[in-house]
């Protein structure tokens, strides 16, 4: 018998019980759904994340300060000199001050929304994009102008569009809008777009505290990444004597960090949903032992016919690994669905790869075939004699 | 065609061995119908276990169109049933999920017959029994005397050496199974080898050959007309139970 055939049989064994074969399908649909539903999550994850990085800029280096020392410390004049210093591989430099202070508008306050200390270089560095108005200026900071560019979301969400020459406060003064910048991340709370820059002279005055505690540096290009970063460490390692008082990372490896963790996270969580594919395959197992004690007549019948031991055994193999796989599209397109709602609510795009398909497909046939054997094995060696007998 | 030389089977049972054939010998030639007749117990069911390559004897040997089949394994013994064999049963044992035309196509699947070929050959099986008409048909739509035709267009079907037809009446009111044997009958004019299995006298004469068994042994090898062929063996047990359960039957 040919596998078309056994296949075709089998097919029409599943729609005789339709009840009983979504049942028995209901592990591998459960778990294959799981499976996709998390692979998709986690590479959207991973994709979101990734773009929130390459808008700020692929060729950025950040540098934190941790030292609390007052003895030794960096100025913004330092790696000012060092990007002057270096024209070949950093092209520009600014410090970055997150102010303790919220933004009010109205009389709203807004705690999601960052108000960061920039200087005028900040906005090629992170390749910011104006709506409409201008960036920071060099005046600005000299002279600590009370003034700010502001994320679309501020614009639009907080301050209702028409942001551009209007005013909001930040730790009791007022700030007038001069730049509103174009959206980068989709523009919702929290993101990048929720963001409001000032000069970050105003920012460490703020902040009562003259600590700058991040310098975000732009390398030349991507080929000069890892000059830029030694040359930045090797500032730093100049000031402060101690490799322990600040840390350098670029982009680069940040990504490379995030996706690792990703990684790890979605490969654990696959691995749970996996338990719910073994339990399938042995909801699968049980019901076939069940299937062929309720067919030995017919096992019987086709033995007496001529049926050898391999045409049973593949007969019930075939079942199984059919009944497996019709679970496995059902489970893929319902975890397709599910990834794609989820994703929706959670404003990432999340869609199964092709590799997670069939990946996904091939384990739930795998499964029905490895579960199947068993009891397909069982089938193959009855005695047609008992076997006919079999009431 | 069979040649069954010598044949014992024997059953272990607790301590005691039961010898369901002991030491056969028969020889059955092409073109011959022959009826193997015996109550319950006699071992006719034996005999047609190995004779239709079910079951292999203890000792002896069985040769099947000069073949000897009596040491063969499980799938050797299937390949000899599908290419030699033709199954009659007395359950017709159709399976219910197929159609009647799937129904007399399996034993050519299993003969790895090409798909076109086969359904042309199942149709005309099903021809010859008068039921072509209904090939769409699932087994429970028809009657029982249509199943048991089904069931003999299937064992026709793989061209078979011999036919085995294992109480093929014994489902039937008397008019289906009347016509059924007149069926097998027309078979045996048109060349096919049939034994018949049955533990009814009635029925066993239809055959030129009775072979009567009674306790593992052939005690009664002749033509059917002799009135020696249906002399039932005296058996106490037996034989007050049937007239008790019969009454005042057709004795």
């Amino acid at each position: 018998m040919s596998i078309t055939q056994s296949f075709l049989l089998a097919m029409k064994n599943l729609m005789l019980s339709k009840m009983r074969s979504l049942l028995t399908m209901l592990g591998i649909i459960i778990g294959v759904a799981a499976v996709i539903t998390i692979i998709s999550l986690g590479d959207g994850m991973s994709l979101y994340v990734e773009e929130q990085f390459e808008s700020m800029g692929s060729n950025l280096i950040v540098a934190s300060v941790t030292s609390q020392s007052t003895a030794r410390k960096a100025e913004p004049e330092d790696f000012y000199q060092l990007v002057d210093e270096h024209p070949d591989a950093l092209a520009a430099v600014s410090p970055y001050v997150p102010a303790n202070a919220p933004l009010k508008f109205g009389t709203e306050s807004y705690y999601s929304t960052s108000v960061i200390g920039v200087a005028e270089t900040y906005g090629k560095i992170s390749s910011a994009e104006l709506e409409e108005g201008r960036y920071l200026q060099y005046l600005d900071v000299e002279s600590m102008n009370q003034v700010c560019v502001i994320g679309s979301y501020v614009a639009n969400n907080i301050m209702g569009g028409n942001a551009l020459g209007n005013t909001l406060r930040i730790g009791g003064n007022t700030y007038t809008v001069v730049g509103v910048l174009k959206e980068k991340t989709g523009s919702y709370q929290g993101s990048e777009d929720d963001s409001v820059y000032i000069p970050y002279t105003n920012a460490t005055r703020l902040n009562r505290s003259s600590m700058i505690s991040g310098y975000y540096f732009s390398a030349v290009d991507e080929t000069q990444m890892d000059t830029a970063q030694w040359l930045v460490e090797q500032k730093l390692y100049a000031i402060y004597q101690d490799e322990d008082s600040y840390y350098v990372m670029n982009m680069a490896q940040v990504l490379s960090m995030m996706d690792s963790v990703m990684g790890m996270i979605t490969t654990i969580l696959v691995a749970i949903a996996a338990i719910s594919l073994m339990v399938g395959g042995i909801g699968i197992m049980n019901i076939m032992l069940v299937t062929v004690t309720e067919r030995t007549r017919e096992i019987g019948i086709r033995k007496s016919l001529g049926a050898k031991r391999k045409d049973i055994r593949t007969q019930f193999i075939i079942e199984a690994g059919a009944t497996s796989a019709v679970g496995g599209v059902i489970g893929i397109a319902l975890g397709s669905a599910m990834s794609g709602v989820v994703g929706n609510l959670l404003n990432i795009s999340a869609a199964a790869s092709v590799k997670a398909i069939v990946v996904a497909f091939s384990v739930s046939v795998a499964i029905g075939v490895v579960f199947g054997y068993l009891p397909a094995n069982k089938a193959a060696k009855l005695n047609p004699i008992d076997a006919l007998r079999y009431e | 065609m069979i040649r069954l030389e010598n044949v014992y089977k024997i059953y272990h049972m607790g301590d005691t061995d039961v010898h369901a054939a002991d030491g056969i010998n028969l020889h059955v030639q092409k073109g011959e119908f022959v009826s193997i007749v015996g109550q319950s117990g006699s071992g006719k069911s034996t005999i047609m276990n190995i004779i239709g390559c079910l079951d292999v004897p203890t000792s002896g040997k069985y040769y099947l169109g000069g073949i000897d089949v009596s040491t063969m394994k499980d799938d050797e013994q299937s390949e000899i049933r599908n290419k030699m064999l033709g199954f009659i049963f007395q359950q017709y044992n159709l399976i219910p999920k197929l159609n009647v035309l799937e129904n007399v196509e399996v034993p050519l699947m299993y003969g790895g017959i090409p798909k076109a070929q086969r359904r042309k050959r199942a149709m005309e099986a099903l021809e010859r029994v008068g039921l072509a008409a209904k090939y769409k048909n699932l087994p429970t739509q028809l009657s029982g005397g249509q199943q048991q035709r089904v069931s003999i267009a299937r064992a026709l079907v793989g061209n078979p050496s011999v036919i085995l037809a294992d109480e093929p009446t014994g489902a039937l009111d008397s008019r289906t199974g009347i016509e059924i044997l007149r069926f097998l009958q027309q078979l045996n004019q048109d060349g096919n080898t049939i034994i018949l299995i049955t533990h009814d006298n009635s029925i066993a004469v239809k055959a030129h050959r009775i072979v009567r068994l009674y306790d593992g042994k052939i005690i009664y090898d002749g033509p059917s007309d002799d009135p020696q062929a249906l002399v039932q063996p005296y058996e106490e047990e037996h034989f007050s139970e049937d007239v008790i359960l019969k009454g005042g039957g057709k004795a």
